[in-house]
């Protein structure tokens, strides 16, 4: 077997992925169905004089990533429903104090312990609203053990460049099945690092953002600058403040780095949407069972198409209103009961009828029954 | 007044403080700063951690890098911090609440893995910000807010914690002893390894004015009336402990400190 070529499950290739962006710090704990990301990167990162931290519990592992990346590390943690809970209020700090990380969730079952061992994609609209207060969100859906290794890099590559965190919403199928992986020649796809502060430091106004992009450069614990973390809203200095305009130019400013370059960020995937009039909508694991229905029920004559949204966050509403300006009917088979399905009817529920199909007793969507409901409303 | 060596390590443009007039954490402060020009520290390569609460306001007012965090939590950032960047002083500033009840485990793990930080715990038995609410170090019969008929649950030491769980040095002393408040600090940064430097310090506002110690005074006072040196103590009854804050060094040990152990792991690992 060539070297560049891997059979890894998806876990395997979310931690190969992190380390080929440039993750050398990885603070965490065990969870199921993650914990594979966590035993790859206390394998891997001691090779390459980066760190690995067991913490305490899923709160001190964000926090210690949170500070590694503070002292100029590319730093991800990885979690499963219950420790994202957890890592909430400090997903929340990193949003406020405009830390990169990467955070990676494998989705199970929940609410509460729920089911470890079984898949869901339950915790989508965690992703977008879990910790508190307003902030833009870019959030992953892996649906192949190739992309969580594509993904976690270009996941890498946006908190870099907008300075905050960003998920990855992968799920307990992608994250324990093995794959082939093409792993790609480093330097064949594009590295993005966090623009550093060009002034001296007796210059340095930490908050302050280049107008051109909404994103203050930053510094690094121990390169000479000095400046003020804090969760608290500041201004450019970054110092608590009260004044409503310092408030209101700081938290628009946390949507707007985001929005303002939402077509740079957003991915989605398209099959056979052309002339489509019924067209399935899905993500993660279900959109592999989905394509396949597709393809099946064109072979039967049904005009159907598939949108996979690569970002759940930013949503790709605009493609999706686009592609299906022409559909009559679209299916949203979900592993949950209807989370994502609420920004398909936002964005086409005026013009076509939207068909949730949901399905959380732990198993996953198989193409038979995503074909089945495809016929029924052909 | 403050040294001239010290005022280039406050942010004075972060002035006026929050701290009301006659609060005791502007001596720990002076104290912190005290040993960080005497031991030669550099500000950019001095860090300050802290979490949330009067005493977690610290960090803005002085002119280093600076990360104040969540509740509770600050040991877990500033053990990133230090993991990352070993060469770096970590020095996390907490409350009573902040570092014994909400960041308990925090702080208990940070003791036993022995990471080179040094955690200032400024000890006001209760919680000062939010209104005077009970804290895990307010005494059994100490009135709060929420608990106005005086606290029934048994404080914790935070000294006896800190070395049951692993820390390399442990002291306290109280504000009315600024000298060995300052002793204590740079032996703790000094100290390879995690340090608790516990400071007894009051809260007028909050705790004095329900407790008959309503100004300044009557708790420094207080202090210097209940402090008693540890040599001292060991000659006394539990009886007569009662009520006394015991003062002095508990534990000074050496002991493998984590960065260092991980360092070697990665020779270890990479040949």
């Amino acid at each position: 077997m060539p070297s560049n070529l891997k059979f890894w499950q998806g876990n395997m290739a979310i931690a190969h992925g992190g380390i080929a962006a440039g993750c050398r710090f990885f603070g965490g704990y065990p969870i199921t169905p993650s914990s594979e990301i966590a035993e790859v990167m206390a394998e891997e990162l001691p090779k390459l004089n980066g760190r690995f931290i067991q913490m305490e519990d899923e709160i001190a592992g964000i926090a210690a990533t949170i500070g590694a990346s503070i002292a100029g590390y590319k730093a991800m943690t990885a979690t499963s429903g219950p420790g994202f809970s957890l890592k909430q209020e400090n997903l929340g700090l990193a949003y406020m104090a405009e830390i990169p990380i990467v955070v990676i969730d494998v989705m199970r079952g929940g609410p509460s312990t729920g089911l470890p061992t079984r898949v869901s994609q339950q915790d989508v609209m965690q992703a977008r609203w879990g910790t508190h207060g307003d902030h833009g969100t870019i959030a992953y859906s892996p649906s192949s053990v190739q992309e969580c290794y594509e993904l976690t890099i270009e996941a890498f590559n946006m908190a870099e460049r907008f300075r905050q965190p960003v998920l990855v919403m992968s799920d307990e199928v992608i994250g324990h099945m093995r794959e082939k992986v093409v792993v790609p020649q480093p330097g064949s796809y594009p590295i993005l690092d966090r623009k550093k502060p060009k002034v001296s430091p007796e210059e340095f106004i930490p908050y302050l953002a280049d107008p051109e992009d909404d994103i203050p450069p930053m510094a690094s614990f121990g390169d000479g600058y000095r400046w003020h973390v804090t969760g608290l809203t500041h201004n450019d200095w970054g110092f608590p403040t009260n004044e409503p305009e310092e408030i209101g130019k700081k938290h628009l400013r946390l949507v707007r780095k985001v929005d303002r370059f939402r077509d740079d960020i957003v991915k989605y995937d398209l099959e056979q949407t052309e002339d489509a009039e019924i067209l399935v909508f899905s993500y993660g694991c279900v959109a592999r069972s989905a394509v396949r229905a597709v393809r099946e029920a064109r072979a039967k004559g049904i005009k159907v198409g598939h949108f996979r949204p690569i970002t759940l966050w930013p949503f790709p509403d605009k493609e999706l209103i686009r592609v299906g300006s022409q559909v009559k009917k679209v299916i949203v088979p979900e592993l949950n009961c209807g989370q994502m399905v609420s920004e398909v009817r936002i964005a086409l529920g005026a013009k076509a009828e939207i068909i949730p199909s949901n399905l959380v007793n732990g198993e996953i969507l198989r193409p038979h029954e995503i074909l089945a409901t495809i016929e029924e409303v052909a | 007044m403050p040294r001239e060596e010290i005022k280039p390590w406050l942010r004075t443009r972060f002035f006026p403080h929050i701290w009301c007039p006659g609060c005791g954490h502007g001596i720990i402060l002076h104290a912190i700063l005290r040993s960080l020009v005497d031991l030669g520290k550099s500000r950019e390569e001095t860090v300050i951690a802290s979490g949330i609460g009067c005493s977690s306001r610290m960090p803005g007012y002085i002119n280093a890098n600076t990360v104040h965090t969540t509740h509770g939590r600050s040991l877990g950032f500033a053990t990133g911090i230090k993991l990352a960047n070993p060469s770096l002083t970590v020095i996390d500033v907490m409350g009573d609440g902040d570092c014994t009840a909400i960041g308990g485990n925090h702080f208990i793990h940070a003791c036993r893995r022995n990471i080179d930080i040094t955690a200032i715990v400024m000890n006001n038995n209760i919680y000062g910000m939010t209104g005077g609410q009970a804290s895990p170090t307010t005494p059994v019969g100490a009135r709060a807010t929420t608990a106005p008929y005086g606290a029934i649950d048994t404080p914790f030491d935070i000294c006896r914690l800190a070395e049951g769980a692993g820390a390399s040095y442990v002291a306290r002393a109280t504000i009315a002893q600024p000298v060995l408040c300052e002793q204590y600090i740079k032996r703790g940064i000094q100290k390879k390894g995690f340090s608790v430097v516990e400071i007894m310090t009051h809260c007028h506002t909050q705790f004095g004015r329900r407790n008959k110690r309503p100004n300044p005074v009557d708790n420094l006072n207080f202090f210097k009336d209940n402090s008693v040196p540890k040599a001292k103590a060991k000659e006394m009854t539990e009886e007569e402990k009662k009520g006394k804050i015991i003062i002095g060094e508990f534990v000074d040990r050496e002991a493998q400190e984590y960065t260092e152990a991980y360092l070697k792991l990665i020779e270890r690992v990479r040949g």
